[in-house]
């Protein structure tokens, strides 16, 4: 939701963030919030800075202004023994994203892993946690994308669909706070993009807190709590679906529909 | 010609003893170079130019530097100015400064085709500093430069031949000594040779090995 006027606190908040590339500003003013258990869906035509918001959600880039909460806590600074405010440094900011799991545009899985593999070496290696409980979960993970057989197998052997589905079983198995999926169909073949879209519709029935970069108008209308239309960097529009796909209010919000109709 | 060869195989301790001190020198020198060589990949991967340039500098300059010449270096320009070291330390010392530096720059041109996004991927879910390396990046720069790796390690093995030249008794050494002992230097030689035949080729098998766990992976 564009605004913070919601008692409790929200899973994660986007206060004001502006950033910008030399002198194109790709954001502008941008303000989220998404609460437990819901599924935002960021819309709006290409270069509309949809994507780099994620980005800055997670600090894979640094804002120029504005701030990111986390369940109440200041993402990518902290307070230093005289309780100011400073940047993380790398270890701690490592550590604070593994709360956000990320779902990439091109998937990104490591290519000298196996499905399996993908899906535990981070819950192994970064967040310590105990081999047979990961390993344990890892099966379980797969089984909830419909990947169980392909187990062992390593990410070339995948279609594009099975890759997207184990890159969202290793997000889901750091246990984030929030999913954040970055035009996670984009780049699959059409036939391949049911397949994906369904375990997400899965996860958005199940309550847990997504925000969603999404070209699929279907998807958002079905599965989104609440719609954010961006353009030129800004939030042109927000609301629930209903009145975003039947009533748009902005006539850019109007011109964008248009061509999914 | 055929009991030229029984002449010169009744040598067999001393061929031995010479393929034995090639292959623990090669074996040890791989070992350490990869080690150096994945620490020294990193300042030259870095973000900082000032970093960048001075560590290219140094392995181009290694690089440029004939190993025979690296070897009498070591040997003896170090006594010179009161460093003295055995024939045996001066040896691995050079063996190692030398491919350190080759293999170096052989991890830094995979690293700089690893699609950055692998990299991004590894910090988006945690990874940082020697454990994004051993996970993420590690893995995949050995299985994508390992055929070039496995090159310089053969050139290592033929390298060794020079370190005779500082008193070492590898291969080529003793073969040398069998020669002069026996005045047969054709088969000796030839016996010398296939002996390193033998230790190339079984480094091209684990290469080869490694390709096919690199093809089923693809990485590029």
């Amino acid at each position: 939701m564009p605004d913070d006027n919601n008692t409790g606190t929200p899973v994660l908040q986007v206060r004001s963030l502006v950033k910008s590339f030399g002198k194109l500003r790709v954001l502008d003013d941008v303000s989220i919030t998404v609460d437990a258990g819901e599924t935002v869906c960021i819309v709006g035509p290409s270069g509309s800075g949809k994507s780099t918001l994620l980005r800055c959600i997670n600090l894979l880039e640094w804002p120029d202004s504005g701030e990111i909460y986390l369940r109440g806590e200041r993402f990518g600074f902290r307070e230093n023994d005289r309780s100011r405010e400073v940047r993380m440094n790398d270890r701690e900011m490592a550590h604070i994203r593994t709360r956000v799991g990320m779902v990439f545009q091109q998937f990104n899985l490591w290519p000298h892993l196996t499905a399996f593999g993908n899906i535990t070496v981070s819950p192994i290696h970064v967040l310590k946690r105990p081999r047979e409980e990961v390993e344990a979960e890892a099966e379980a993970l797969l089984a909830k994308v419909g990947l169980q057989d392909k187990r062992d197998e390593y990410p070339i052997r995948l279609s594009g669909g099975q890759q997207q589905r184990v890159a969202i079983a290793r997000a889901l198995a750091m246990h984030p706070d929030v999913l954040l999926f970055d035009e996670p169909t984009s780049s699959l073949d059409p036939e391949l993009v049911g397949e994906v879209l369904a375990v997400m519709k899965g996860l958005a029935d199940e309550g847990r807190t997504m925000a969603v970069v999404t070209h699929e108008m279907v998807f958002a209308r079905e599965a989104a709590d609440y719609v954010v239309f961006m353009d030129g960097g800004r939030i042109v529009e927000a609301g629930t679906p209903e009145e975003f796909f039947s009533n748009p209010k902005t006539s850019r919000a109007q011109q964008f529909l248009e061509r999914y109709r | 010609m055929i009991e030229h060869f029984a002449r010169a195989l009744t040598q067999w301790p001393l061929f031995l003893n010479g393929f034995f001190n090639t292959v623990w020198l090669c074996a040890s020198t791989a070992i350490v170079s990869l080690i150096l060589a994945m620490l020294l990949a990193v300042p030259l991967m870095s973000r900082l130019l000032t970093i960048r340039a001075a560590s290219r500098f140094v392995v181009d300059s290694i690089r440029s530097v004939p190993f025979l010449l690296l070897a009498y270096m070591a040997y003896y320009c170090l006594p010179a100015i009161g460093i003295s070291l055995s024939s045996w330390a001066a040896a691995l010392i050079t063996l190692v400064i030398y491919n350190t530096a080759y293999f170096a720059e052989i991890l830094r041109g995979a690293w700089s085709h690893l699609p950055p996004q692998q990299e991004e991927g590894g910090r988006a879910f945690g990874f940082t500093g020697i454990r994004l390396f051993v996970h993420i990046i590690g893995p995949q720069l050995f299985i994508a430069a390992g055929p070039v790796l496995g090159n310089q390690m053969i050139q290592v093995i033929k390298d060794s031949a020079f370190l005779m030249v500082i008193t070492i008794p590898e291969l080529t050494f003793r073969a040398n000594q069998v020669q002069s002992i026996l005045f047969v230097p054709f088969e000796t030689f030839i016996i010398a040779g296939c002996l390193y035949w033998i230790l190339c080729n079984s480094v091209e098998w684990m290469v080869h090995r490694l390709e096919r766990v690199a093809e089923m992976r693809r990485v590029r």
